[in-house]
């Protein structure tokens, strides 16, 4: 988080016929942060990743990679940069097996042949360095469960060695310990060095792996907030636009007494 | 032969302390999970994988092989010429043009789709060459590759029409099935039936017979032999690589078996006059297509527009061209068994292509073991299904049972061959495996 942003957008507007879906968006992402994006339904989140991802290039504002502007027009210039999208659907071909999958479009060759056997090879090396557990490389995407087909969805992002992730609600059909396995991941991305935009409605899990949270209401940023300088209930108020509420002036309240008596915050 | 699919890892395999040793893990990951239920070693081994195997649907080509056990045997007490070196020489010949039309339709199938024109457009491919060849005089050859350029242009429209302008492949094909047959009378004009001399290249591919006992002999070692080598090659690969690896017992089982099949059919035909070249042809065209299908990243593209569409297209695969291409192959197949079928009757006539060829090569594809659901199936399954298919009419033929029995029979066994697809992808899918 030292140097400058990987990725950073600003100003950015699309409109859709007569609906404004984003207006004045701004959004930096740096290498080996987490960021959320939040908000309620409509907020304008899938237009913003959709922006990022070349799927509805923005009307105006500037895209900057690296620090110099780019313009990505279809998926593919995304790619290119260096942006892998995870989309919710994940898009999986149940019949292939997991190195089928994990390389599909990016196929290995040998003497024009597909070379399975260092697909293979750097499939069990990508997902041992991602701590990923999959029963066997060689079994049909069919026979995993959720969780483990979001890691290897997450996991196929990563072959073509991207410098940002968006991912889009990675654990919204996910059980308990299927969602402690993707947020690990999500962990074990940062670690890597990353940038990863993490887009999700579950609170919890926002705040388990973000360092920052940007939140977006009505088409427009309405608050960047550190993670470990907010509360949920503060995030929550800036989603709902209930900034100014009773509850927020009492924690505020509070607070400054807290902070006045010296106590330290918890 | 389909064996490189559905291999299995093994715990600890050689890949497993490979990683733990580049990487200082903070804790040791296994490679494999625990919960994974994984083959024991040996032959008890295998026992205990095929039971697995079995109750989870995964049939593979089981069915059928003991459909052509069952077929033969029945046939082989009923009457004993069914069983003898010429009548199964005769089949292996008969098989040819139907199996080669179904491996088109299987294509088509991996795709999740159907191709209902394959009866009309092999009867129009026929009719072009035997029209432009013996009626016009044009170089046997080159009427052989205007006949195959015709079925490759029939096919490629079809796909336009699918995957370009969005028609169900099911009422684009039900329409050239009508539209191919007007064309095919429309090209035999007035005569209705052109006979094909049997000096013909169309005829003398169906006919040659290598009457050499060397040369089955030595077919049956070749591709015998290429099977071991690369099968050696394959797992010393991956040895290498340190990923799991088919152990060497289990390569010479499989060699063993192969040798089997291949030296029993090679006695059989040297029995009677040898291997017939359509024969040869048909399994080099399998072999060829196999590769295809299975090793090469178009191959894995059509597995994938198979399986999942959206996510075909998000890996950036042109899923039109997929569509389009395999169209293209499904119609130069049915021009190659349309010729192939000229050549064993030796005429193109009105009533070519008709009849239940249709029925007979779909059933072919779908009793040999491909899924009608897209995604699942090989070229094997041509030669295997045409197998069973040519077993009932030859057995039927042989006892002198009427068509219309024949009919109602085939008729079942396609209902029992989809019976059993269904019924395997269901408990497929409740094991996970679909």
């Amino acid at each position: 988080m030292t140097d400058a942003p990987v990725l950073s957008l600003r100003g950015v507007s699309k409109r859709f016929g007569a609906v404004q879906a984003l207006s004045d968006f701004e959004l930096e992402v740096h290498a080996g942060e987490v960021v959320a994006l939040v908000g309620d339904n409509g907020a304008g989140k899938s237009t913003a990743v959709k922006a990022i991802a070349g799927v509805n290039p923005p009307d105006d504002g500037v895209i900057e990679w690296q620090g110099r502007p780019v313009s990505i027009n279809r998926p593919h210039d995304a790619q290119n940069l260096g942006i892998a999208t995870v989309y919710q659907d994940l898009a999986l071909c149940d019949n292939l097996d997991v190195v089928g999958n994990l390389f599909l479009g990016r196929e290995l060759r040998r003497f024009g042949v597909l070379d399975e056997v260092r697909m293979e090879q750097r499939s069990r090396e990508l997902l041992d360095t991602l701590s990923i557990r999959i029963p066997s490389v060689r079994i049909p995407v069919a026979s995993l469960s959720g969780g483990q087909r979001q890691t290897v969805a997450i996991a196929r992002s990563l072959i073509g060695e991207p410098r940002i992730v968006i991912l889009d609600e990675p654990t919204a059909a996910l059980g308990v310990e299927q969602t402690a396995e993707v947020l690990d991941l999500v962990e074990r991305l940062r670690e890597h060095g990353l940038g990863t935009i993490l887009i999700s409605h579950n609170m919890v899990d926002v705040m388990a792996v973000a360092d920052r949270i940007a939140v977006l209401r009505l088409g427009r940023n309405n608050g960047f907030f550190d993670k470990r300088a907010t509360t949920t209930e503060e995030i929550i108020s800036a989603i709902t636009g209930a900034t100014d509420s009773a509850v927020t002036r009492r924690q505020a309240r509070k607070r400054e007494q807290r902070e006045a008596s010296g106590e330290e915050t918890p | 032969m389909r064996g490189a699919r559905d291999r299995d890892d093994r715990p600890g395999g050689p890949g497993t302390g490979d990683a733990a040793a580049q990487e200082p893990a903070p804790e040791s990951v296994p490679a494999v999970d625990s919960r994974l239920i994984v083959r024991e070693e040996g032959f008890r081994g295998y026992a205990g994988e095929f039971r697995r195997k079995l109750r989870s649907g995964e049939l593979g080509s089981l069915p059928v092989v003991i459909a052509v056990v069952v077929i033969w045997t029945v046939f082989g007490s009923l009457d004993s010429a069914f069983l003898s070196a010429q009548n199964l020489s005769d089949l292996s010949q008969q098989i040819v043009g139907t199996g080669m039309i179904a491996v088109g339709i299987v294509f088509v199938l991996l795709l999740g789709e159907i191709d209902l024109s394959v009866g009309s457009v092999s009867g129009l491919c026929a009719a072009i060459f035997a029209v432009l060849n013996v009626i016009n005089g044009m170089n046997e050859w080159l009427a052989l590759l205007v006949a195959l350029a015709g079925g490759a242009a029939v096919g490629l429209l079809h796909g336009f029409f699918f995957a370009k302008v969005g028609v169900p492949a099911f009422v684009v094909t039900l329409a050239g099935n009508l539209a191919w047959n007007g064309l095919m009378l429309q090209v035999l004009g007035t005569s209705g039936t052109v006979n094909i001399p049997g000096d013909s290249i169309v005829s003398e591919l169906y006919s040659t017979v290598f009457e050499s006992p060397v040369a089955a002999y030595a077919a049956a070692a070749v591709g015998v032999g290429l099977f071991l080598l690369a099968s050696l090659l394959d797992a010393r690969r991956r040895r290498a690589a340190r990923v799991p690896y088919r152990p060497i017992a289990e390569i010479v089982l499989r060699t063993v078996v192969l040798a089997a099949i291949a030296f029993a059919a090679a006695v059989v035909l040297n029995r009677y006059q040898g291997l017939p070249l359509a024969l040869l042809i048909f399994l080099l065209v399998l072999v060829v297509l196999d590769f295809v299908l299975r090793r090469t990243g178009y191959g894995r593209r059509i597995f994938a527009v198979g399986g999942n569409i959206e996510g075909a297209r998000r890996a950036g695969i042109s899923v039109a061209f997929v569509r389009m291409s395999v169209f293209t192959i499904s119609g130069t197949m049915a021009a190659v068994g349309g010729l192939f079928l000229a050549g064993q009757i030796q005429s193109a006539s009105q009533t070519s292509g008709g009849g239940n060829l249709l029925m007979n090569v779909i059933a072919a594809a779908v009793i040999g073991g491909t899924s009608l659901f897209g995604g699942r199936g090989t070229v094997w399954s041509a030669l295997l299904g045409a197998l069973v298919i040519g077993s009932i009419q030859s057995g039927m033929n042989i006892m002198g049972v009427s068509n219309a029995v024949q009919f109602m029979i085939t008729g079942a066994v396609l209902l029992a061959a989809v019976v059993v697809d269904s019924l395997s992808r269901r408990s497929q899918k409740a094991a996970g495996r679909a």
